[in-house]
This record gives structure tokens, C-alpha cells and sequence, in this order.
């Protein structure tokens, strides 16, 4: 994961970051979604990087307000966040806690790595049943899927694998 | 190296106008889907175009250096400076067109940013890297839905058939270079989209082949948006997409 290893003036920054929630999907810290890239400072200069999930995620102007709100309550107050794109963010970065947090808030999350049809079996997060179905290829954000379970019959977001 | 530069910017101009004005058409589905899964999936798509096309934007923005921002390109420039191809800017029509118009931009998107990520630009190559995932997510559906619609009632069969007829004309300018993007071609920069016809045209038999639909023989060809030559209907999607900006110069969210 990135940002484990740092000196304590970095760690003091991931551990303020480590409040900061994705809008959209709260039980997620942008760490957990791996949106988070690099921390660092410089003669008091904070400079975060953060990467988006989608090219036309609209959560990023939040994120970015929110770091720096954030930051600023803790005293810092030269903070810059920077968009990286690249590499380009995958699902494969999420973190394991995030997926546990993701499927106990009722979000089925990513089940394989490529981004093909889902070939191993997604479970519903409310029974845990494998019978589920394909509603629509897009949820309620770029970043989900919309499933149904076959047992329980409770549709659910289905966290997509990109 | 002064004119490489500005082949540079005319070219991020013209990837970000096919990404605005293609979001901007499947916007235009926002509460109008035929059913509301779609409403969504249609409105995400056009979120993903969208979000193409700020980045292509800023990065032109910083290549020109003359204080313009990504909103100035997008909203302050007039009908004969966008560049866009004209696939992008024709009206939905119906949702057998617009997921034909899909289709086809899908399946050259492919090829194009598997192109542009081996890019020397890396910024180019940064953006490519980002919206080829997302591509491969968007043709998933498009070719579905032609699947579907080609190989389903003779309605939809009839409506598809038409609108890949109607669309076929405008996908020949997809293929077509310029002198100046050429230039962009030596220099490592960009794509040379003329390699990629064989390929995209090997994907639409084999799709078309299996909704049962026909491939258009005619070569009755159209162009001229990356010279600023365009349809009338540009001028009334960019009336709505401008209007805001235009009437209340600097309004911001």
C-alpha cells in the first residue's frame, strides 16, 4: 500500500488523511480507495496527490476541498492537492479493510482483477447467495454495477472492476 | 519545434472537442432513457466523455500558455474552431442510432487509445491509459445493445439496420489525417489513424455479423470537422452547452 513507509512529519499527514471519506461511498477513507498516491512536505509545503477512480468522476473537486479542509483544521495551512493520472487507478488498489467496509454498507466489491465481465462469483452482501443477476452495466455512479440476488431478492450496487 | 507545439495544441483541442460534444449528445439522455437502468448507464458514459475531454482541455490549456483555462476552450470558442468529428455531434435520434453512433466511436476508441498510450507525450499517453479502460467498459454495452436490437423483433432489427446505414458515411473522416497530425506521427506523438481502419472495420463485420445486420457497401464519405467545416447542428448544441457562459461571462458553481 502506498504510504507505508514514511518519517513521522509524513505519518502525522496520512493519519489526518486517514479521516478524509470518499463523498459519495463514506464508509471509504480515500486510502481504502487507493485514490490516495503520495503525502509529503517540504519546509512546512504540504503536497498531496490524488488519482481519480473515472477521467469524469465528479467527487474529485470534494476530495480535494476536503483534504485541504482537513489539513488546514491541523494547522497546516500551505497545502496544494495535484491530480496524478498516472499510472491509471484500478480496483486492484483498493485496500482489503476497504472491501470488508464496502460489503458490510451493502456494496458487493470487486471480485476479479481485469476489467472483462466478472468471471468468478459475485456475492450479495445481504445473504451472502451467489444466484445474483445482471441489472444494468452502470449504478448509481461511474464506478458501480446494479445486481440483484435471486434468493434474497434485494438488488444491490456491485463495485466494478476497471 | 514552434509549429510542433501548436500541431500539439490543435491536436488536444480536437480530442477534447470528440469527447465534449459526444458527453454533451448522451447527456441529452438525462431522464429521456427508455427505461431507468439505461437513463443511468447512458448519463455515466457521458460523464466518462466529459471527464476526456476536461483532461484533454487542461493539457491544451498548458500547452498554449496564454492564460486560457479549460472552460475557455469549452465554452468561448465558436462552431468553426471546434474540431471535432462530425459522428459526435449529430442529434441522438433514436436509441437505435445513438447506440450505433456508440458502436462505432467504442470500437475506434479502442484502437486509438491503445495507440495514443505508447504516446512519447506522457501526459497524452496518461489520459490514453485512463480512457482505454474505460472504453473497453463502453463497447461491453454498445455492442450488446446492437447484438440485441439487430437480432430482436423486425422493429428494432429495421431501426438498427437504418441507423448504421445513416452513420456510415460520417465514419470514413475517422480515418482521414492531416498534414499537421502527421507531423505529430514522426515526431512519436500521435496516432496515425489511417493504420486502424482495417482493424475497426474487421470488428464492425464481425459484430454487424452477429445482429444479423448488413454492412454498408456504399463509400459515400463526409467530413471536414477537423477543419472546422460542421453540420448545422453543432451550432445548436453549443448554443445550449455555451449559454450560460456566454450570457453571464465568468459564472462559476
Amino acid at each position: 500500500m502506498v504510504g507505508m513507509n514514511h518519517n513521522p512529519a509524513t505519518a502525522r499527514l496520512y493519519e489526518l488523511l486517514s479521516t478524509v471519506v470518499d463523498p459519495e461511498i463514506p464508509v471509504l477513507t480515500l486510502q481504502d480507495l487507493g485514490v490516495l498516491r503520495d503525502v509529503s512536505i517540504t519546509d512546512g509545503e504540504v503536497k498531496v496527490s490524488i488519482t481519480p477512480t473515472y477521467a469524469g468522476c465528479p467527487a474529485m473537486e470534494t476530495m480535494r476541498s476536503d483534504i485541504e479542509k482537513t489539513l488546514a483544521a491541523a494547522g497546516y495551512e500551505q497545502v496544494t492537492v495535484e491530480q496524478v493520472l498516472s499510472p491509471a487507478w484500478s480496483t486492484d488498489w483498493m485496500t482489503q479493510s476497504g472491501r470488508e467496509k464496502l460489503r458490510k454498507y451493502g456494496i458487493a466489491p470487486p471480485v476479479n482483477t481485469a476489467c472483462g465481465r466478472p468471471t468468478s462469483q459475485i456475492e450479495c452482501p445481504q445473504c451472502n447467495s451467489t444466484g445474483v443477476k445482471l441489472i444494468s452495466e452502470f449504478g448509481s455512479t461511474a464506478c458501480k454495477a446494479l445486481y440483484q440476488c435471486q434468493e434474497c431478492r434485494e438488488p444491490f450496487d456491485y463495485f466494478k472492476c476497471l | 519545434m514552434a509549429s510542433l507545439n501548436k500541431a500539439l495544441l490543435n491536436y488536444c483541442i480536437a480530442l477534447g472537442d470528440d469527447s465534449l460534444t459526444l458527453g454533451h449528445r448522451l447527456s441529452e439522455w438525462c431522464r429521456n432513457g427508455p427505461f431507468l437502468e439505461e437513463d443511468l448507464a447512458l448519463t455515466n458514459v457521458s460523464l466518462d466523455f466529459i471527464g476526456r475531454a476536461r483532461l484533454f482541455y487542461t493539457y491544451a490549456a498548458e500547452v498554449e500558455d496564454q492564460g486560457r483555462s479549460e472552460d475557455d476552450l469549452a465554452y468561448l470558442r465558436d462552431c468553426r474552431d471546434y474540431r471535432n468529428f462530425l459522428i459526435n455531434e449529430l442529434p441522438n435520434g433514436d436509441f437505435a442510432f445513438t447506440m450505433a453512433r456508440q458502436l462505432m466511436v467504442d470500437t475506434f476508441d479502442m484502437g486509438f487509445f491503445e495507440g495514443l498510450t505508447r504516446s512519447s507525450d506522457t501526459t497524452l499517453a496518461a489520459i490514453a491509459a485512463k480512457a482505454i479502460k474505460e472504453s473497453r467498459y463502453h463497447l461491453r454495452r454498445s455492442q450488446d445493445w446492437i447484438i440485441c436490437l439487430g437480432d430482436g423483433t423486425d422493429e428494432s432489427h429495421e431501426r438498427t439496420q437504418k441507423a448504421i446505414n445513416d452513420l456510415w458515411a460520417y465514419t470514413a473522416e475517422m480515418f482521414e489525417m492531416s498534414g499537421e497530425e502527421q507531423q505529430l506521427v514522426d515526431a512519436g506523438v500521435a496516432v496515425d489513424r489511417a493504420t486502424l481502419k482495417t482493424d475497426w472495420t474487421t470488428s464492425m463485420q464481425g459484430i454487424l455479423k452477429q445482429a444479423t445486420l448488413d454492412i454498408p457497401t456504399s463509400d459515400w464519405a463526409i467530413g471536414g470537422g477537423r477543419e472546422g467545416q460542421h453540420t448545422e447542428h453543432l451550432g445548436f448544441l453549443l448554443a445550449e452547452l455555451q449559454f450560460l457562459q456566454r450570457t453571464y461571462p465568468g459564472q462559476q458553481w
